[in-house]
């Protein structure tokens, strides 16, 4: 039988030392992912650390923004008075995930750290190259009704099912990270990596790396903002594509702008060229339809996903429109 | 005391144990030195098991064997031995039979260890090599290889009648068109499973995930040359079914076949993902040619169905039934198809065929309605059937305009303006569209058990399941009203191969045969009581035949003058009787063949689409319903309701993802098959229309299993055109289709 080890440091030290004994040792958090991975034979760690004794509880206040640690609950995160006073993106981006229990488990670092829901990945008698790399990719001329539109290789078209981390990526957040080197900091757009000839990496996170908060920098984005998520069922499914907006307007002008989408690329996927095109416009359907263009140029479907193409851009769009409080 | 239950919302008499955890199923009953089983499955659709290694597996202390067919004890070899009551023409399937693989995920091994896990970890390590064949699983692209089955299960393509050709020729207006569907899973919240518990005496008692005790245990007793005595079946509440458990599934014939093997108790339950490894509904192509003159009278209806089945049996349903059931025409064609793929045998699924016929015959009388520029209520009220022209025999009973007039008034259909994309809400599109819809409503051969003991109680029984529908409950309050007894006194017993013979839990016939039963055994109770009464001293009833007295408040009383009556428990303590005990079968009455037997219901839909997005929003619902005599008004609205969910999901969410490269269902999950939730169901309205039937079964009620999730989906989608002007003809109707 896979006889999985289990630990519950109290301390990170020896989290990280445990974890840096063996590459088959995983950090265990909320479990919401990690074990239904155990369960269907995807993941098979020899030894679990169970981190939930770690001091990575807070949200607290810093210098430059909000620093949440990556032990907090995602209800807890969506829920909290500064987050909703200062980050009201992230909050919307929290509550459009999984169900009530799911988040009440879920934490920070764990859906940060969460894998795709390819099929193909989950079937363990098919080929994927992130679960067995080499082996092929099943989704490539399969079902991939759920897939990349963006940043895909030849190797692997999975995405990221991520809300939360869509709402990051748009507002600048930073991972941080400690290991046997000691603490780094990884900006949101480069902790998650294209698939490239490597999609069994999902991340930049060393492998003997744990993640200990985010951090937030403070920014104007309080007011006009929207996540806007759309799924096949009203509640309780992963995104087919999801759009984080964020708006900075003074007397009609776009101050700035943050835009990010979600189920489209292995990664949030940060639209900076579409931000360009909105800001120092003037708020309109029309500008925000230039953006949408901007942001949709190199997209590529499959035989399944071709409705990303206009979903997308429509998505975009509308969340703009939201977030511009122009219903 | 008030002994009049029929027809009031009484609640579950099982609801406490079940929201208490104290209702067992299959796989929570055990025994001492239980063992237990985990399947391995085949990751090809079609070939050979070249070799099979168990080595790794059988070197793991705990692992007591794994079963393969190169060392499976011996089976019968007989087609028949592995039929069951639900089985199509053709040879079942056979577990572990020979090295043959027919479909993905067939279970190629199986492996028995002393605690689940290890059973698990042993699955993994067994090593299969295969040799592959190419396979067909695409109903579409093979539907030129389709076929007339020698032999219909059911859904025998009605006989043509008139000239069709000529008649559409000629019509003014005209609907040509094709309907698809892809396969869906049943996928109740319980696994299926079986906990084989291996007696002392060598006899098993086998707890079983199944709408039929009597039909798991036959088929055991075939393949296995057992007794009835060697295997019992229980299964007293089953975690929905759907259709699912009308064939004995294979971890029953896996765990008995282990059990008998290693002399040993043996569980096993199946996981999730082999839930989609046997039957399904079948994808179905269907085309519609309907014709009408330019004021609505239907001149020429051809329906004709291309359905997926497996390699190995003919699965057919009631697909193409529904034109002469629903509307007169005297230029009808039909026509009936399979194509054989490498998929399992497709499986009853709520409102088999029913669903799916009435899905693409609605809609194409939606687009009729529109071609001839007449209300979709108007044209069905137009070529309204009082016979049913597939036995051109008039209905047991009929309150279809009914439904329509009530569910149409309560929806505010008047209001409607036929015109697509007419009506809004801010920026979302609403639609308008309504379906009828008809299921079988017929009385299949039952028998019960009756025991009335000194103090009062009433105990009846039949081996029949309650698969959520809230059989225990229903036969409670027929018992407990033909005795006059409170509902506390009586205790209705199922699920247990010990029990006298009902039908399979299914085609929406157990309130009107099981009822039926239970309502004749009580009468035989009654009947014995007044004769144990005649003798009393100061006996109102000395002349008194059953007709004349009648049972109420826990008394038997004479009708003339109710105030003259003895308690029961009376009767029994003067007479002296410990018990009464009476066994009946019910049998549908001669009478019952000339008519046609059916439950009715009209649907209305508002939906809200956001064409940005295709995203639909099903805002509303009703349904009026013509069933008979309603038992239990509670338990009835719950079967509607949840038949209108699943009519939501069959029409916006479900679908299994075949991958036709490796011939495998990929979304086996419930993350991933979606079926709604709470947040994609709105406001339902559930109207009973009256109606009273003196033919269709001695109780008068007919069935509401399915009839509920029929026409659902036709309503959405012709509620989908309304709104959008965009007329899809494939389900589900997801976003894609939409936007
Ligand atoms: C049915 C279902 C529906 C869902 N729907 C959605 C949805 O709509 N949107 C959405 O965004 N998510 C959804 N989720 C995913 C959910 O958000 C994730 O499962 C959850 O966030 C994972 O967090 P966890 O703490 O449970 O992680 P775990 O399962 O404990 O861990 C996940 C991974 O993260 C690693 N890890 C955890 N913490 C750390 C750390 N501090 N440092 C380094 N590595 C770490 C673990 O080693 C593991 O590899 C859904 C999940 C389910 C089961």
């Amino acid at each position: 039988m896979n006889q999985f080890e289990y630990t519950r440091p109290t301390k990170q030290k020896a989290a990280l030392e445990q974890k840096a004994k063996s590459p088959a040792t995983k950090f265990i958090a909320g479990g919401t992912n990690l074990i239904d991975l155990m369960k269907h034979g995807v993941e098979n760690p020899q030894k679990l650390v169970d981190i939930n004794r770690l001091p990575l509880h807070k949200i607290e206040q810093t210098k430059t923004g909000l620093r949440i640690g990556a032990l907090v609950a995602n209800s807890t995160v969506a829920e909290d008075k500064q987050v909703l006073e200062k980050f009201p993106l992230l909050s919307q981006a929290l509550v459009s995930g999984a169900s009530a229990q799911l988040r009440h488990m879920a934490t920070v670092g764990g859906n940060i750290m969460q894998r795709t829901r390819c099929y193909y990945f989950y079937d363990t008698a098919l080929p994927c190259n992130k679960r067995e790399p080499g082996s092929g990719c099943g989704a490539l001329e399969g079902i991939n009704r759920i897939h990349a539109i963006f940043g895909f290789s030849d190797k692997c078209i999975a995405v990221h099912p991520s809300d939360m981390c869509v709402a990051l990526a748009a507002l600048d957040a930073k991972v941080l990270v400690t290991g046997p080197n000691g603490d780094r900091s990884i900006s949101f757009l480069d902790f998650h990596r294209l698939p490239g000839d490597q999609p069994e990496k999902d991340t930049n996170l060393g492998p003997d790396e744990l993640i200990l908060a985010v951090d937030i920098p403070a920014s104007p984005f309080t007011k006009n903002v929207h996540y806007l998520k759309v799924r096949e069922r009203a509640s309780y499914a992963f995104a087919l594509v999801s759009v984080a907006a964020a708006l900075d307007i003074e007397n009609n002008t776009i101050r700035n702008a943050r835009l990010a989408m979600g189920g489209v690329a292995h990664k949030p996927w940060r639209l900076l060229g579409a931000e360009k095109a909105l800001i120092g416009k003037q708020v309109s359907e029309e500008v925000f339809q230039q953006a949408a263009a901007v942001a949709m140029q190199g997209a590529k479907a499959f035989e399944h996903n071709e409705y990303k193409l206009k979903l997308a851009p429509n998505s975009i769009v509308q969340a703009l429109k939201n977030a511009a409080g122009m219903a | 005391m008030n002994t009049n239950y029929i027809g009031k919302g009484t609640s579950r008499v099982d609801g406490r144990e079940k929201v208490t955890g104290q209702a067992k199923y299959a796989a929570e009953f055990t025994a001492e030195g239980m063992t237990h089983a985990f399947v391995v499955s085949s990751r090809i659709a079609k070939g050979k098991i070249k070799s099979i290694d168990a080595s790794a597996a059988l070197e793991l202390e705990g692992v007591l064997d794994v079963f393969t067919h190169k060392n499976r004890p011996k089976l019968a070899w007989y087609d028949k031995s592995y039929q069951d009551e639900d089985s199509p023409p053709g040879s079942p399937f056979r577990p572990l039979y020979d090295s043959e693989i027919q479909f993905s995920m067939q279970p190629i091994a199986l492996v028995v260890a002393e605690t689940f896990e290890l059973a698990r970890y042993g699955a993994s390590l067994v090593q299969v090599e295969y040799e592959e064949e190419s396979h067909t699983t695409n109903l579409k692209a093979n539907r030129e290889k389709a076929y007339n089955p020698k032999k219909y299960k059911s859904g025998e393509p009605p006989k043509s009648r008139g000239n069709m050709e000529e008649a559409f020729a000629g019509a003014a207006a005209k609907v040509d068109q094709e309907y698809f569907h892809t396969s869906e899973h049943h996928n109740p919240m319980e696994m299926h499973a079986s906990t084989v518990v291996w007696e002392d005496d060598g006899t098993m008692t086998i707890y079983d995930k199944t709408q039929s005790v009597k039909n798991s245990q036959n088929y055991i007793k075939k393949i296995f040359d057992l007794s009835t005595k060697d295997a019992r079946v229980i299964s007293p509440f089953v975690g929905g079914a759907f259709g699912s458990g009308l064939r004995p599934q294979y971890q029953l014939f896996l765990a008995v076949m282990a059990a008998l093997a290693l002399e040993r108790s043996v569980k096993l339950v199946l996981t999730r993902q082999q839930m989609f490894s046997f039957g399904h509904r079948p994808a179905t192509i269907q085309h519609l040619q309907l014709g009408a003159s330019k004021d609505g009278n239907l001149l020429a209806a051809k329906h004709e169905a291309f359905a997926e089945t497996s390699r190995f049996e003919d699965y057919a349903e009631n697909v193409v039934v529904w034109q002469n059931t629903l509307y007169k025409c005297d230029n009808v064609a039909f026509d009936y198809k399979l194509v054989g793929l490498d998929v399992y045998t497709p499986l009853d699924m709520r409102a088999p065929g029913g669903v799916t016929g009435m899905y693409a015959l609605e809609s194409a009388m939606d687009e009729l309605a529109v071609a001839a520029g007449i209300d979709p209520v108007e044209l069905r009220l137009k070529n309204y059937t009082e016979k049913d022209q597939n036995e051109d025999a008039p209905f047991t009973s009929k309150e279809l305009k009914e439904c329509y007039r009530q569910a149409a008034e309560k929806f505010g259909w008047e209001k409607r303006n036929p015109e697509p994309r007419s009506m809004r809400d801010g920026h979302k599109l609403v639609g308008w569209g309504m379906a009828s819809a008809a299921w079988e409503a017929t009385q299949q051969e039952a028998s019960a058990k009756a025991q009335l003991t000194a103090d009062g109680k009433l105990i009846v029984s039949s081996a029949t399941a309650d698969i959520g529908t809230g059989t225990y409950t229903v036969m409670t309050q027929l018992a407990a009203e033909t005795l006059g007894l409170p509902l506390e006194d009586v205790t209705f017993k199922l699920g247990d191969s010990t029990l006298p013979y009902a039908p399979l839990e299914g085609g929406s016939w157990t309130v009107s045969s099981v009822g039926s039963a239970v309502k004749k055994v009580c009468d035989a109770i009654g009947e014995r009581l007044l004769k144990f009464s005649r003798k009393l001293p100061g006996s109102p009833f000395a002349l008194a035949g059953l007709e004349e007295v009648k049972f109420e408040n826990g008394m038997m009383k004479l009708k003339s003058d109710p105030s003259k009556g003895f308690y029961i428990k009376d009767i029994m303590q003067q007479r002296e009787l410990d018990v009464i005990e009476e066994e009946v079968t019910s049998k549908p009455a001669s009478e019952q063949k000339n008519y046609a037997p059916y439950a009715h219901a009209a649907v209305f839909v508002e939906v809200k689409v956001d064409e940005d997005f295709g995203t639909i929003t099903v805002s509303r619902v009703v349904s009026g319903v013509a069933a008979g005599r309603v038992i239990n008004t509670k338990t009835s609205r719950s079967q509607i309701l949840g038949g209108i969910v699943w009519g939501i999901g069959m029409a916006l969410e479900e679908e299994s993802f075949m991958d036709n490269t490796f011939g495998r269902f990929m979304n086996h999950n419930l993350a991933e098959y979606h079926v709604p939730v709470n947040a994609d169901v709105h406001d339902i309205e559930v109207i009973f229309v009256e109606e009273h039937d003196e033919i269709v079964n001695p109780i008068g009620a007919k069935g509401l299993g399915e009839i509920g999730i029929v026409g659902v989906a036709a309503a959405i989608a012709n509620a989908v055109y309304h709104a959008t002007g965009k007329r899809v003809r494939d389900l589900p109707i997801t976003l894609d289709k939409v936007m």
